[in-house]
């Protein structure tokens, strides 16, 4: 990794206001707007998903962009938290769902402090590949013990319906609106930690180590805690994951593939920048889409569903290199410029190398 | 242009298509559309492939030979899942908007799970023949979702039972040792409960042995096995952990002709790769393999003569896949006709087709004049059993093509609906599901 990638891309103070305002009018359109106008679709192909995965980006976006700890086992910690809410509800029914998700949350970032030990001694490759560990042995243990599925024969379970309050939200704007609450909620969470000095500290144990240790910030701590947090975040994100989007878990669902997904939505996104995982998320989860709709109509009778799968995964394999190579720091990077070029925020512009 | 610019302006251009390309609406009224969500890709692509090309190739036969059901075109499309949840959910999500929607047939465990609920919604069937979730058999609870033919429960039973014939007796297993192979995955464990019960029931004992994902490497297992000497070998498994227990088997000096094969153990792609090591495995069916039935002898020459054919390796017909395929295809079909004769010859709701399914009934002259005497028994499917009773007959390997080596054997419903219903009723307390009366229903119609 560059030292371009790890810049933080938000530091301008001075873009802050105009950035305030298109958030807000984002949640304007999202809370307001789109439940009166998307479709089934919209919300459960795309957007319920899109939120979950941009969760979980978020979440490892703090490990991994903020405090420079590479982490393999993301899927691993949302599948705890998916669990953690389905086996809270079953077996403690009286307890509110909100609850549930706060307490699924924790249960992840219990297991993530404890996978977050060896990071006290290992770092980069070799902290990799112990998060693996993570990954294999989380699946492993729900694949093994037929409790944690309620003793389902076939080991997939179906969630109990999403009820809040009393109220059912079983339909797909229901659903939707549900995880945007949360999404939100725990984004302005994420926001506020990394712009306080514990974010700082984040920043200073992944620019250099020894550094921040000579400056009196506690490194062991500050990496605990990131991998707590972290693996709170993803845990929600399982959480939503399951009972928002699939209505469904198993296993394999969580699997290392969706561990890369997520690293690649913080990678594409851009790393130590809370919209990457939004834009990240987005790519991933529409881009395919696209071109599985414009693959259908433009050579739709040439080819077979599976050859046209395989172009499609080419296109976005190639897409993906050349966003790496012509904007290494990410879509977030990406529109920073094209909102510069536009002249929008030429006051920063200035401020900018 | 830079790169960057290239790739925005592409991306947008994209996007922009994407808007101008929304579902292409407005089909014929009298056409039955089939959404496909198929996979041709990933691990799983030899399945899909050959069940997805065996499903087609019936609907076209039906189209080109008939002019469709009654005059009403069977239409379909691909959507490919690669044997993920949420891409058989975009799937269903992006294929339901299409008018005239007669089934869905994910042939996936994890994607069916993920539709229960909304196909009971959306009022449509959905299919998981020979797979699925067990207690879906009981259709007082799962209105809308069919395991035709065979569930996992059955399955095992009619495992149970060849080996019993061929002992000479269910009595005769008495003191006997099964070891049971199975697959580290909620599949490959789905049946242990029911060995348990059948163990009980008929004295003999099982040793169940886990080979992890994705298997290709089973010395240990094996070696126990050798030393735990085992009467019968059941074979559970699941790509490439099949071909390599056969040939481990043979190299610890296991008898082949002593495994018997599961349901995702008993096609093509699990014994040439074995090489040698297979010839004389004995795997459990649904559907007999083989081209020399007449139905397949006319998709040889209506659709493949014609050169519509799905599939692309024209030496893969009459493959376990590709028949299971066909059988597949004339199940819904004949769902449909039922239907049609119920409500009209027009283009059915999926609520309509799902009572065709609740009253498909194909006894042995039926399927006999359907060109498929030879390729399955006969099915009956009720309100209440959504199953079937379907019958499974034992096929053996002899280096070169699957041979039926039994007749149409019966699991033993009877001892297996109470732990279905069970399950069943559980869910439907769960969900608030109200159970139907089968006998009110039956009298309503």
């Amino acid at each position: 990794m560059t030292d371009a990638v790890l810049k933080p891309s938000e530091t301008s103070a001075s873009g802050l206001p105009l950035t305030a305002l298109g958030v807000g009018a984002l949640l304007v359109v999202a809370f307001g707007v789109l439940p009166l106008v998307g479709g089934e679709y919209l919300f459960d192909a795309i957007l319920t998903p899109f939120l979950a995965l941009a969760l979980a980006g978020l979440g490892l976006n703090i490990l991994t962009g903020y405090t420079g700890q590479v982490s393999l086992g993301s899927s691993a910690f949302m599948a705890v938290g998916a669990y953690a809410a389905y086996n809270l509800s079953l077996r403690l029914p009286g307890l509110p769902f909100l609850l549930d998700i706060l307490l699924a949350g924790v249960v992840a970032a219990a297991v993530g402090l404890v996978f977050g030990l060896p990071s006290l001694r290992l770092r980069g490759f070799y902290l990799a590949v112990s998060t693996l560990a993570a990954q294999f042995f989380v699946q492993w243990v729900f694949n093994k013990f037929g409790w944690f599925s309620n003793g389902s024969a076939s080991g997939v379970i179906t969630v109990p319906p999403l009820t809040i309050a009393g109220v059912a939200l079983d339909g797909s704007v229901g659903r939707y609106l549900f995880s945007l609450s949360v999404v939100t909620l725990v984004t302005l969470l994420v926001w506020r930690i990394t712009r306080s000095a514990t974010g700082r500290s984040l920043i200073a144990v992944r620019d250099h180590e020894t550094a921040a240790r000579v400056i009196g910030v506690p490194v062991l701590r500050v990496k605990l805690f990131a991998f707590g947090l972290s693996s709170f975040v993803i845990g929600v994100a399982g959480v939503l994951w399951a009972f928002a989007y699939l209505r469904t878990i198993e296993p394999a669902g969580f699997n290392l593939d969706r561990s890369f997904q997520i690293l690649f939505i913080v990678i594409i996104g851009g790393l130590a920048s809370i919209r990457g995982a939004f834009l990240g998320a987005g790519l991933i989860v529409v881009f395919p889409l696209v071109l599985a709709r414009l693959g259908e109509a433009l050579l739709g009778g040439l080819f077979d569903s599976g050859v046209l799968e395989m172009s499609q995964r080419i296109v976005l394999g190639l897409l993906i290199i050349g966003f790496l190579i012509a904007e290494p720091a990410g879509l977030s990077a990406l529109l920073d410029r094209a909102l510069l070029n536009r002249g929008w925020r030429r006051l920063t512009a200035r401020a900018r190398p | 242009m830079s790169l960057p610019t290239a790739l925005k302006s592409a991306f947008f251009a994209a996007l922009l298509g994407t808007a101008a390309l929304t579902p292409l609406a407005g089909a014929q009224a009298d056409e039955q559309y089939f959404p496909l969500q198929s996979y041709r890709v990933g691990p799983y692509a030899a399945g899909g492939t050959g069940f997805f090309g065996g499903f087609i190739d019936y609907l076209n036969l039906v189209n080109t030979r008939d002019g469709g059901v009654n005059g009403v075109k069977l239409t379909w499309d691909e959507c490919e899942t690669q044997y993920e949840v949420e891409r058989g959910v975009e799937c269903y999500k992006r294929q339901k908007s299409k008018p005239g929607v007669a089934a869905w047939n994910p042939l996936s465990v994890g994607i069916a799970y993920a539709m229960i609920d909304d196909v009971g919604r959306d009022k449509a069937p959905l299919i998981t023949v020979n797979h699925g979730r067990t207690d879906s058999t009981d259709g007082r609870v799962f209105k809308y979702v069919f395991p035709l033919l065979l569930n996992p429960y059955s399955e095992t039973s009619g495992i149970v039972n060849y080996i019993a014939a061929k002992e000479g007796g269910l009595e005769k297993l008495k003191g006997k040792k099964l070891a049971v192979l199975h697959h580290g995955s909620p599949y490959g464990k789905e049946t242990i409960p029911v060995y348990q019960l059948l163990a009980e029931k008929y004295g003999f004992s099982v040793e169940q042995i886990e080979v992890p994902h994705p298997g290709n490497e089973q010395q240990s297992q094996w070696l126990s096995i050798r030393r735990s000497k085992p009467d019968y070998v059941v074979l559970r498994g699941w790509g490439v952990m099949n071909p390599v227990a056969l040939k481990t088997a043979q190299k610890v000096g296991f008898p082949v002709d002593h495994i018997i094969g599961n349901v995702w153990s008993n096609s093509e792609e699990d014994v040439i790769p074995a090489g040698e090591a297979a010839k004389g495995y004995t795997a459990i069916t649904t559907q007999a393999s083989g081209a020399e039935y007449p139905v397949l002898q006319e998709i040889v020459k209506t659709v493949y003569g014609a050169n519509k054919g799905n599939l692309d390796d024209k030496k893969r017909i009459g493959s376990v896949y590709h028949n299971l395929g066909i059988v597949n295809g004339i199940l819904n079909v004949e769902a449909v006709r039922i239907a049609q004769a119920k409500f009209g010859k027009r283009a059915l709701t999926g609520d309509e087709v799902r009572w065709g399914f609740e009253h498909l009934k194909l006894d042995a002259a039926r399927v006999e004049a359907l060109g498929a005497k030879g390729l399955f028994h006969s099915i009956n499917v009720s309100v209440a059993n959504h199953e079937g009773e379907g019958r499974v007959t034992f096929q053996q390997w002899d280096g070169g093509k699957w041979k039926v080596v039994s007749d149409w054997i019966a699991p033993d419903w009877a001892l297996l609906r109470p732990i279905i219903e069970k399950s069943s009723l559980a869910y439907a307390a769960e969900h608030g599901i109200t159970v139907r009366d089968p006998a009110a229903e039956e009298a309503s119609n």
